[in-house]
Order: C-alpha cells, then sequence, then structure tokens
C-alpha cells in the first residue's frame, strides 16, 4: 500500500526456517538441573553394596521408621483434610460473622515455621511430645495448605449446582457431602498431598518432639555417623514413598475436570447458621488459639523472660544479614531460571512443553532433606572445593524453591494478553527486541513477586541449611536451632519472631493469589 | 502488480492438516475477506501470511517478494505485513501513542503518531492507557498500530468479534472507510456472512483447508458455485430442475437461469427467499402452500411454506416479505420473479432446505 517504504531495506534472502532453539534448550537446561537431585540419590545409593543394602533395610530399624512415618502422615493428613474442608466450607458457604477477616487468620499459621510450632509448644508444655505431640502441632501447623486450595475452589467454582441440589429437594447436609465435597475433590486431594509431602521431608519439628521418622533418621544418620550410603539408601526409600503419593493424589483429584470456573459464576446465598454459629465461631477461636495463639503467646513469653544463655552470644543483626543474603541470591537464581521455563510452555500448548513444565514440579515432591542430601552427594563426588561453600547452599535453595519460582512467573505470564508479542514482531521487532520491550516489561511485577516468595520462603529454610551452610556461617533458623538445641528458650526468641515476620508477606501474597484479590479488602 | 500471491499451500498443525492447497490472490489496494466457519483453517491461513506458522508446501509471496515456500520462510518481523488479532492485543503497559508508535523508529513517531490519532478519530486520546479506552477505542488503536510502519498488507483477524452487536456494524463501516483512504490493502477473516458481504471487494470463501469460490460480494450471494457455498452466504431454497440450455423447469414453473450460466440435464437451482413472491389468490404457475412459521423481523417478515406439490420442491420454502403477516394454517400461491442459479448435481445434495448457519436474523 505504501507507495515508499518507511525504511528503504534490499529484499532480503530467505532464511532456512528453523524454530528459535534458545529457549527450548535453556528450558531443557534448568529441568535437568532442577529434577537432578534424584538421579544423585540412585547413583549414590547405587554404590552402597549389596549386602551393605540388605544389612540396613532388614534392621528393625526401618521397619519402625515406616510405621512411624506412615501411621503420622496418614493421622496428621486426615486431620489437616477435614480441619480444612470444614474451615473452607465455614468461610465460603455460610454466612459466619466476619468471614473475610477469618480467611487471613486461618491461612496465617502458615507464617510460623514448622519448628517454630514445635519449639513454641515443647518451650511452654514439656509434655508434649512423642506421636500424639506431633500429631498436634503438624496438624495445626499444616491445615491451611488444605484450607487455602479448597476455599480458592468454592469460591470460583459456579454454586449453581448447589443451588440445584436444594432445588431438587436435598438438604444442607445430603448437598454437603453429594456435590460440595465431590467437587472440591481435586483441591482437597492436592491439599492433602502437600501436608503429605511435608511430613515427610520434615526434620526440625520432629526432632524438637523427638519422635523419630525417615526424615530425622536420615539426618542423624548422615550428621552423627557419617553413613553416607546408608542416608542415601534411606533418602531413596523416602523419595519413592513420596511418588507414591504424587501417584495416589493423581488418581484421588481425577474427574476435577467437572468443576466449572469462571467469572461468571456466582455465589450462591450463605447458608444460614442459625443457632451453630455460637459453636462454629467458638471452633475456629480454638483452633485458632491452638495453631496461632500458641506459638503468638511463646514467642511473646520468651521475648519477655529476656535472653539468659550460657552460649556465646551472637548478633542477629549479621545471622539475618547472612539470611536475606543467601536467600534473595537463591530467589533472583531461581526466578532467573523459571523464566525460560514459563515462557516456554507458555508459547507453545504443545504436549511437549506442558509435560517439560510438570517435570520442573516434580521436585515439590522430593523432601528436603532429599535435596539437600544429594547436592552433599554431588558435591563431595564431583566438585570437591565447593563442599560447605555459599553457592552449593544456594543451589540448594533454588532447587527446593523453583517451583514457587515458576509458579510466580506462570501465573504472571497469564496475565499477558495473546498475541502481543506476534503483533509486536508484525510491527518490525526482532524475538530479543519483544522480549525486552514487551514481554519483559509485562512480567515485572510477577518476577517481583517470585523473587520476594522464594527470598521470604528460603529465608526460614532449615533443614538443607544445617546439612549445607559453610563452616561458621549462621543464618537465622541455624542460629534458632542452635539455642533450641541448648534450651535457651528465650535467647531463641527473637529469631523466631523474625522468621515470623519474614513469613507474613509471602503468606498474605499466597492467600492473595490463591482466593483472588479482593481476599484482602475489607468488606 | 499484484498485492499478495498464494499459490497450493499447504500447513498442518501437528498432525492435522489445516490447509490443503490454497489459492488466492489480493489485488493491490484492495480489501479481500477469507469467509469460512469455525475450523476452516482461516486463522491458519492468516498467521502463515503474516509468518507466525510456518507452510509445510506451496508459496506465499508479496509484490513480488517470496515470504515462505515450505522450506525457508521470512521472519515475521521483515515482512512488512500489520496484523491485528481479534481481541486487538494493545501492549497494556504503553499508552495510545506508545501503542501505535511502537513499530516506528524513534525519529518519526511523534509526527506519525498524530497523523494515526487523526485518522482513525481518536485525536487527543494519546497520553490515555488501553484499559482507560471503549472497546470499539480499542480496536481502532489496535489498527492505528498496525498501520503505523506503512505495510503492505494489512491482516485482521476476526477483529469486530469481540465487540457488542450495537457497536460492531458503526466500526466495522468506520474501519472499511479507513482502509480505503488509507488505500490499504488488506485481509480480513471472518465467519460472519453480512460482515464479509458488507466489508469487502473480493470474498474467498474457505472450506476444508482450501477455497471454495472467490469473487465480488454480489456475484458470490447471487451465483454461488455449490449449494454449500449458496446456504453458508445466506438462507437459500434448492429446487431440482430439469435444465435446458438457458431455462430450468422446475415445480414453479419454467425460469430463467443467470445470466452466463448454462447447463442441461437434472440439477439443483437456488432461489433467495426475496424471489419469491406471495399472493392470496391463485394465478399463472403460482403453487399452493401453506404457511408453517411466519417470523417479524422488523424490516420484514420471514415466512416459512409448506408447498403442496412435492415433486422436485423441498419439504419448506422460506420467502421473505414486506407484506401484511400471514396467519400460520393460510393457505397462499407462490411465484417466483429473476433468475435461478444452478448449483450442481441433483443427486449429491438433499432437496430439503437446511436452516441456514444463522436462522435468526442477527441484528
Amino acid at each position: 500500500m505504501s507507495t515508499a517504504p518507511a525504511t528503504a531495506e534490499d529484499p532480503s534472502p530467505l532464511r532456512r526456517w528453523r524454530a528459535p532453539r534458545v529457549l527450548p534448550l535453556l528450558a531443557a537446561a534448568v529441568i535437568l538441573l532442577v529434577t537432578s537431585p534424584l538421579v544423585f540419590i540412585v547413583l549414590r545409593a547405587s554404590e552402597s553394596t549389596a549386602a551393605q543394602a540388605q544389612r540396613l533395610l532388614g534392621r528393625p530399624l526401618i521397619a519402625t521408621l515406616l510405621w512411624n512415618t506412615a501411621t503420622l502422615t496418614a493421622a496428621v493428613t486426615v486431620a489437616t483434610a477435614v480441619l480444612g474442608f470444614a474451615t473452607a466450607y465455614l468461610v465460603e458457604r455460610t454466612d459466619l460473622p466476619g468471614r473475610r477477616a477469618w480467611t487471613i487468620v486461618l491461612a496465617m499459621p502458615l507464617a510460623v515455621p514448622e519448628f517454630v510450632h514445635g519449639y513454641s509448644w515443647v518451650s511452654l508444655f514439656p509434655a508434649v511430645h512423642g506421636y500424639w505431640g506431633a500429631v498436634l502441632v503438624m496438624t495445626s501447623s499444616l491445615y491451611p495448605l488444605v484450607f487455602l486450595p479448597v476455599a480458592a475452589t468454592l469460591r470460583r467454582g459456579d454454586a449453581s449446582a448447589e443451588e440445584v441440589s436444594r432445588s431438587l429437594g436435598r438438604g444442607a447436609w445430603a448437598t454437603l457431602w453429594r456435590v460440595t465435597l465431590p467437587l472440591s475433590r481435586p483441591a482437597l486431594a492436592g491439599g492433602a498431598l502437600l501436608v503429605a509431602l511435608y511430613m515427610l521431608g520434615e526434620y526440625g519439628a520432629f526432632a524438637m518432639l523427638r519422635f523419630t521418622t525417615f526424615a530425622t533418621a536420615i539426618y542423624t544418620q548422615y550428621k552423627l555417623g557419617f553413613d553416607a550410603a546408608s542416608a542415601a539408601m534411606l533418602t531413596l526409600a523416602l523419595c519413592l514413598l513420596a511418588l507414591l503419593l504424587v501417584t495416589l493424589e493423581a488418581r484421588a483429584g481425577r474427574g476435577g475436570r467437572v468443576v466449572r470456573e469462571g467469572a461468571t459464576g456466582r455465589r450462591c446465598a450463605p447458608l444460614g447458621l442459625g443457632r451453630w454459629t455460637v459453636p462454629a465461631l467458638a471452633g475456629l477461636g480454638a483452633m485458632t488459639g491452638l495453631a496461632l495463639g500458641v506459638p503468638v503467646y511463646a514467642l511473646v513469653y520468651w521475648l519477655v523472660q529476656g535472653t539468659s544463655t550460657t552460649l556465646p552470644p551472637a548478633s542477629i543483626l549479621s545471622a539475618a544479614t547472612t539470611t536475606l543474603g543467601y536467600a534473595l541470591s537463591a530467589a533472583v537464581v531461581a526466578t532467573a531460571a523459571a523464566v525460560p521455563v514459563a515462557l516456554y510452555s507458555w508459547r507453545r500448548g504443545t504436549r511437549l512443553a506442558r509435560t517439560a513444565e510438570r517435570a520442573a514440579y516434580l521436585t515439590r515432591a522430593l523432601p528436603g532433606i532429599a535435596v539437600a542430601l544429594s547436592v552433599v552427594f554431588f558435591a563431595i563426588r564431583y566438585a570437591r572445593p565447593l563442599y560447605q561453600q555459599p553457592p552449593l547452599l544456594v543451589a540448594a535453595y533454588v532447587i527446593l524453591f523453583f517451583p514457587f519460582a515458576l509458579t510466580a512467573v506462570r501465573a504472571a505470564l497469564a496475565q499477558v494478553p495473546p498475541g502481543v508479542e506476534e503483533v509486536a514482531r508484525s510491527l518490525g521487532t526482532r524475538p530479543a527486541a519483544v522480549l525486552v520491550r514487551v514481554t519483559l516489561p509485562l512480567i515485572l511485577p510477577g518476577l517481583g513477586a517470585a523473587v520476594a516468595m522464594v527470598a521470604l520462603t528460603a529465608s526460614t529454610e532449615l533443614t538443607a541449611t544445617l546439612l549445607l551452610r559453610p563452616t561458621g556461617t549462621q543464618t537465622l533458623a541455624t542460629q534458632f536451632w542452635l539455642y533450641t538445641s541448648g534450651l535457651a528458650y528465650g535467647a531463641a526468641a527473637p529469631y523466631a519472631a523474625l522468621m515470623v515476620a519474614l513469613s507474613v508477606p509471602p503468606v498474605l501474597l499466597l492467600t492473595r493469589r490463591t482466593l483472588g484479590p479482593k481476599t484482602l479488602e475489607t468488606s | 502488480m499484484t498485492g499478495l500471491t498464494i499459490q497450493d499451500l499447504y500447513a498442518s498443525h501437528g498432525r492435522t492438516q489445516v490447509l490443503s492447497g490454497v489459492d488466492l490472490t489480493v489485488e493491490k489496494g484492495s480489501l479481500a475477506c477469507v469467509l469460512g466457519p469455525s475450523g476452516c483453517g482461516k486463522s491458519t491461513l492468516l498467521r502463515v501470511i503474516a509468518g507466525f506458522h510456518p507452510a509445510t508446501r506451496g508459496q506465499v509471496a508479496l509484490s513480488g517478494r517470496l515470504l515462505d515456500d515450505g522450506r525457508s520462510r521470512l521472519p515475521a518481523e521483515r515482512r512488512r505485513i500489520g496484523y491485528v488479532p481479534q481481541d486487538g492485543a494493545l501492549f497494556p503497559h504503553l499508552t495510545v501513542a506508545a501503542n501505535i508508535g511502537f513499530g516506528l523508529p524513534r525519529a518519526q513517531r511523534a509526527g506519525r503518531v498524530a497523523e494515526l490519532l487523526d485518522l482513525v478519530g481518536l485525536a487527543g486520546l494519546g497520553g490515555r492507557h488501553p484499559h482507560q479506552l471503549s472497546g470499539g477505542q480499542q480496536q481502532r488503536v489496535a489498527l492505528a498500530r498496525a498501520l503505523a510502519p506503512q505495510p503492505e498488507l494489512l491482516l485482521l483477524d476476526e477483529p469486530f468479534a469481540a465487540l457488542d452487536a450495537a457497536l460492531r456494524s458503526d466500526v466495522r463501516a468506520e474501519v472499511a472507510a479507513t482502509l480505503r483512504r488509507a488505500g490499504a490493502t488488506a485481509i480480513l477473516v471472518t465467519h460472519d456472512q453480512d460482515e464479509a458481504l458488507s466489508f469487502a471487494d473480493t470474498i474467498a470463501v474457505m472450506r476444508d483447508g482450501r477455497i471454495a469460490q472467490t469473487g465480488s460480494p454480489q456475484a458470490l450471494y447471487r451465483e454461488p458455485a455449490d449449494a454449500r457455498t449458496a446456504r453458508f452466504l445466506g438462507e437459500a431454497n434448492l429446487l431440482t430442475a430439469e435444465l435446458d440450455g438457458s431455462t430450468a423447469s422446475t415445480a414453479l414453473g419454467v425460469l430463467p437461469l443467470t445470466e452466463g450460466s448454462l447447463g442441461t440435464g437434472r440439477q439443483l437451482v437456488m432461489l433467495r427467499p426475496r424471489q419469491l413472491q406471495l399472493a392470496s389468490l391463485p394465478g399463472g404457475d403460482a403453487v399452493r402452500a401453506e404457511v408453517v412459521r411466519c417470523l417479524f423481523r422488523g424490516h420484514d417478515y420471514r415466512v416459512e411454506l409448506a408447498p403442496e406439490t412435492v415433486g422436485g420442491l423441498p419439504e419448506r420454502l422460506v420467502a421473505y416479505t414486506d407484506s401484511a403477516p400471514f396467519e400460520i394454517g393460510a393457505q397462499v400461491y407462490v411465484q417466483v420473479s429473476g433468475a435461478a442459479h444452478p448449483v450442481g448435481d441433483a443427486a449429491a445434495e438433499p432437496a430439503a432446505a437446511r436452516p441456514p448457519a444463522t436462522p435468526v436474523p442477527a441484528r
């Protein structure tokens, strides 16, 4: 149409058609990297001789560990599923007073790291320990992992199925049982899986509660006996357990496509609680007291009691600086690594791209202690000079928290209107320039959220840090651990308080992202 | 010199063949429209032309420049082809002015952006962000942005589908006027026959990955090549007829054939609903029919009839009429005005007049 082209350009020679290969290669490299722990664990475990394996696996210890881990995980998973669903139903489907406030309060126990939960109970009530102590502490600290996804499903799901059920003459209970519960099954299964995976990987809280599970046994084997081969074999068993759980969840969550999600989904009229209002409020109050009141009270109590300790004084400031340094580096690396994976699967809706992305989420199933040990194995084997050096700790954080970064970057990309990249190219912009001028500016807030999420989560990490920190370095979590191991509860309190304070923003962010932006507005 | 030439073009999504031998020519300075039902491959065709999707075989050339021959291709950013997607896809982080200036060298931006804001009637809104504009305004900004670097060809992928009905025809008319003012060569892709008929100089009807027929809107409407095209462009009555050179003998009488079409033997002929005249008294070759449905559409009535003699007639005839309403069950007499158009072999097509793609009056 133009008589004179805007920019005079010779008819350029045709290029051989080729897909831009940089992105898939980068994405593949990142995915390989974050899934490598599994490979190293298998490699290391295969080094132990058959006799060794038989001796270790034949010991009664294994049976005890398996029994302890399985029964505790089952009890806590069931308890969190019941509590998580009940609280989500109360908040999303009834006329409970102060529902918005309750949403925040119910999610808040996530801001208290599990080992701080353990510390609060143990330091206040020495009677809380062993199996039932672990059930109590872990249930009250982990139920939000079920509450959040179920509440999100109830909020987004179209309520018309429930209204139809009521119109067909089913009562509130029958509707709850036959419609609401099946519709929230995928979210329920997903949340329960997360709880179970946390249970498998948790070390700090169980050590404090003096309850032996796979994770604590691995830690002890490795740290005290320095028996790396046994630790590797136990880790492998733990990973297999985790993968088994993931498979089970995939089955339980199947059929989840029946849930209709949409902006048009109306919320049905909330169910009147009537005379059940007071008991419901009392129940939620008691739960909040256990899950949030105890830790807060313990922290305040020990902060007031003062920091009398026989251990050498340490500077909380230096620990905080060290922690943030490691956490921020890990966050920046993890976010940068998440960008190519997210971009690849966002641009290509192919099966290959989706599978690749799912593989990247696989690390979520790996217990923290397994990731840490695999990094240790790798360093001892292939990179001896790096052992107990800062890069290794950062690498472990990156692998551990990569799924958080990927989720955040994917969420940001989902906000990018489809087609803007193509339009930019049709306006004469090269692919690299499109990334700089269009895509990156659009996902910048999301990248910020990813960095914040990973940094703040990593700053309360204990297990991997204990195993991988450079000698002499203390983070908030390890210094806290040092004090509580010496029963210096008062000295440990400021560290715990700081970690809780650092965890509040990511929990608010998570709540907001799961439940939608309106959650945090007062209504 | 012709604008765009496409020869024997093939493309696929994975293993699914989407384009299977498309031939299309768009003259420089004309507005063309690719019309087809959803899933016929029209969007893929557009994406191959734009350079977002590779061809597997065939040739795409613009003003003699080869763009894609199935083995090598020019990257999208070097094709000088503008693209307006369905939802506009404005850059949400940039102002209207920065959106329009995106494809321009920095030095030319200020002047050219003002010029284009004038062209699309949005002068003074350059400082706004896309979310502060209405749907129609956003679509006009997307058009201005695509026109800014003076592309040799402009592609519009159902650009009006996201607008609500009342706005759509206005924006469509405006865009057509703007493109003509700018002397642009453009291809519009749509599944809406009203849009195609009112927008384009040339329409290419696309079906199953190939172009079924190309022609002016009038030619396609009055003289479709086959029954499916006839129905796709609007409601049609298809009658079995005995052709004899330039006349067709049907149950509604002996009718002249449309100009230029000849035929012999048993074939289907098409009569548009406007060609059926209804009268309450018999006369001439009129056939008696019973009124089955009568729908008032504001500008006229759509009357469905069950004709009495079924020899070669479909079960239902459809007529559009301006006259007073007919009661359901009333007996009327049907006569034909104008010429019949042969649309192919009678055996190949069922005689019943299937409801068209959009049976209810669109607007």
